[in-house]
């Protein structure tokens, strides 16, 4: 049990406004080992970035909160956790990198003293030729050369801005690294690039990752764990394997898979998925993805389903929990 | 054989900054037959949003030749250009800003038959609304609805039924799918590619994702910097690149299965400024195979197997 890194359970997270109250997590089960990389696979609205922000807490004050459940960072309690206790934990055990790299970064400082900031906040005590030192460090590692730490972030390309992020990211060496589309706003080429060098990182640093992305062709070349999500729940885990070559799949899963064109099949039609999510705003007493399921039975919008087990590779799913309705 | 619907010659479309002419488009042949569709796919800057928008006229090309239907439209007075205008029309890539947000969905609809002075009454062109949302799938109910009330994938539909308003032929798909989750974007698709066949529609697709492009087009153009470096059928360009680059490009793709799990094959390097670019091959820098020759001047398309066409001198 004790080398689970993250361990989630049954957390439920909700968004209270002044009109609705918006269910976006409801009932989430992950754990993580150490060095492991996880997919979190998901349209917008998903709830995908929710689980990341839950995490760090970093949920929006006054309007996000953690209604249920709890989430274990190596054995200790995240949702109790006091904001001092948080802060250390936030960039030196776990950090995050964020999709748009343009606007993580701050535009009026160079960007060694963007990526320095964070090692002196973590680091107390250091000197600051130590700091420096390190700066360069982080800089050769996501390879940039150091040469260009006095540079601005408008200075750099798309792909280098978010080799900084990334930089920044691990410069206290993380065992965790929440990846929110870290690559989406990247060129293909580009994001190669940049898909590679966190690949060869991650090995390198035995860091752990949530890669939180709606791309299965970046999951498939990256994760060794996938958990789909829809509207709030997952609603099939497993190893990648099971999720891309296994037999059993949850309806959703499959729609996500026929919705891609492939490159390398020559289908003349896509098999979208009919219809939206649904209204996150309303709890749905059956299964969420009911409406829009092309193998929909009549239990479906009556009960929710429960997971079923098959040697890890999970699946929520009444299509596959045998006949025990009622 | 019969007329191309629409085709380029040596079309350029330089715009001036402080540093010098940036040169989105640099000389630039293509060609798209009635009924088909064209991909013009490249990664940011590479100039294939410019391209499209520049055969429509929506910005002045700075030399060259742009042929409707054999006519060259580059001289057309803005008069003669309004005529064009109803026969050619454009899809935007985002939904979210390409839409007024004070006017309602059918106010969008109807705008260009009120501008183009076709379907001249209050009464016929609301029946032409109506009609046109059903052919897009948009339910009756969003008719006085606002954008903001609709999701993105809704308001991709408002914009395709704006496009069709005043029955085109040729339509530029300015990347109309990259603002959409996975399964509204196999939707859209799927809507653009009946659509074609029901009106016989033409296409100019421009997008960066090479999937989307394999899937909908009948010929690609390859971009790289201003310049087309390769123009084939799509079975030829898939089954057979030419061009280093787009090697690369379709190297560079993750595939969303473990069958092709596999050292993705990286070029070094970025794209490097359009402005004044250097003589000969634009890839140069990050081509593994360059050699000196390939930073002379003189570089264009030439055929290689029958209807491809690839500007490498590799492949002279």
């Amino acid at each position: 049990m004790s080398e689970k890194l993250l361990e989630i359970k049954n957390l439920h997270v909700m968004y209270k406004t002044d009109e609705d109250d918006v269910y976006a997590l409801n009932g989430i089960d992950l754990d993580l080992d150490k060095g492991e990389t996880l997919g979190l696979v998901g349209e917008t609205g998903a709830g995908k970035t929710t689980i990341a922000l839950s995490i760090l807490k970093l949920l929006p004050e006054r309007t996000g909160f953690i209604t249920q459940g709890e989430i274990l960072f190596e054995g200790r309690d995240v949702v109790n956790m006091k904001e001092e206790e948080m802060r250390m934990l936030r960039g030196n055990d776990i950090s995050m990198i964020f999709a748009d790299p343009m606007s993580a970064l701050n535009p009026l400082h160079t960007v060694g003293k963007q990526i320095a900031e964070v090692i002196e906040l973590h680091n107390t005590g250091m000197s600051h030729g130590e700091i420096e030192k390190k700066v360069d460090e982080m800089m050769e590692l996501v390879g940039i050369p150091a040469e260009r730490k006095t540079e601005y972030p408008h200075q750099f390309s798309g792909g280098m801005r978010q080799r900084i992020v990334i930089a920044i990211a691990l410069s206290c060496t993380p065992r965790l690294l929440l990846a929110d589309e870290p690559t989406t706003a990247l060129d293909v080429t580009i994001q190669a690039q940049v898909l590679k060098m966190m690949d060869d990182l991650k090995e390198r640093l035995n860091t752990a990752m949530i890669m939180i992305t709606h791309d299965l062709g970046v999951v498939a070349q990256i994760c060794n764990k996938v958990a789909i999500i829809y509207a709030g729940e997952i609603v099939e885990y497993g190893k990648i394997e099971d999720i891309y070559e296994g037999e059993r799949h949850h309806p959703y899963t499959v729609g996500l898979f026929g919705s891609i064109p492939d490159i390398t099949s020559n289908a003349e039609r896509l098999t979208p998925i009919d219809g939206l999510m649904p209204d996150p705003t309303k709890p749905i007493p059956g299964c969420r993805f009911a409406d829009r399921c092309p193998s929909c039975m009549d239990i479906c919008s009556r009960k929710s389903p429960g997971m079923v087990n098959f040697d890890g590779h999970q699946i929520k799913c009444f299509l596959y929990e045998s006949g025990e309705e009622n | 054989m019969s007329t191309p619907l629409i085709q380029t010659r040596e079309l350029v479309k330089y715009f001036n900054t402080r540093r010098g002419p940036l040169h989105a488009v640099d000389h630039v042949n293509i060609t798209i037959s009635r009924g088909e569709t064209l991909g013009v796919v490249g990664e940011s800057g590479c100039g294939k949003s410019t391209l499209g928008r520049t055969i429509l006229r929506l910005l002045e090309p700075t030399s060259g030749e742009i042929l409707y239907n054999g006519e060259n439209i580059v001289g057309y007075s803005q008069k003669q250009m309004k005529e064009m205008r109803k026969k050619m029309q454009i899809i935007f890539q985002d939904p979210f800003t390409s839409l007024n947000p004070r006017m309602s969905v059918s106010e969008i609809i109807a705008e260009p038959m009120i501008t183009t002075r076709t379907h001249g009454s209050h009464g016929e062109r609301l029946d032409r609304v109506y009609h046109l949302m059903e052919t897009v799938g948009l339910a009756e109910r969003f008719i006085n609805s606002y954008p903001h009330e609709l999701d993105g994938g809704r308001r991709q539909r408002i914009g395709i039924a704006r496009a069709l308003s005043v029955d085109p032929e040729f339509i530029v798909c300015d990347e109309p799918v990259s603002a959409l989750d996975v399964s509204i974007q196999a939707q859209i698709l799927n809507l653009m590619m009946d659509l074609q066949d029901e009106m016989g529609l033409t296409y100019l697709f421009v997008t960066h994702n090479l999937s989307v492009i394999k899937h909908i087009s009948d010929n690609i153009a390859v971009m790289y910097l201003g310049q087309c470096v390769e123009f084939a059928p799509t079975s030829e360009l898939f089954a057979n690149p030419q061009h280093p680059y787009t090697r690369a490009l379709l190297n560079a793709i993750p595939i969303a299965s473990l069958k092709h799990r596999k050292k993705l094959e990286i070029i070094k390097g970025e794209v490097t400024s359009p402005i004044n670019p250097k003589p000969g091959c634009r890839f140069a820098d990050r081509c593994p195979y360059a050699e000196d020759r390939c930073r002379e001047d003189g570089l264009a398309l030439k055929e290689g197997a029958p209807g491809h066409f690839v500007a490498c001198r590799l492949h002279e």
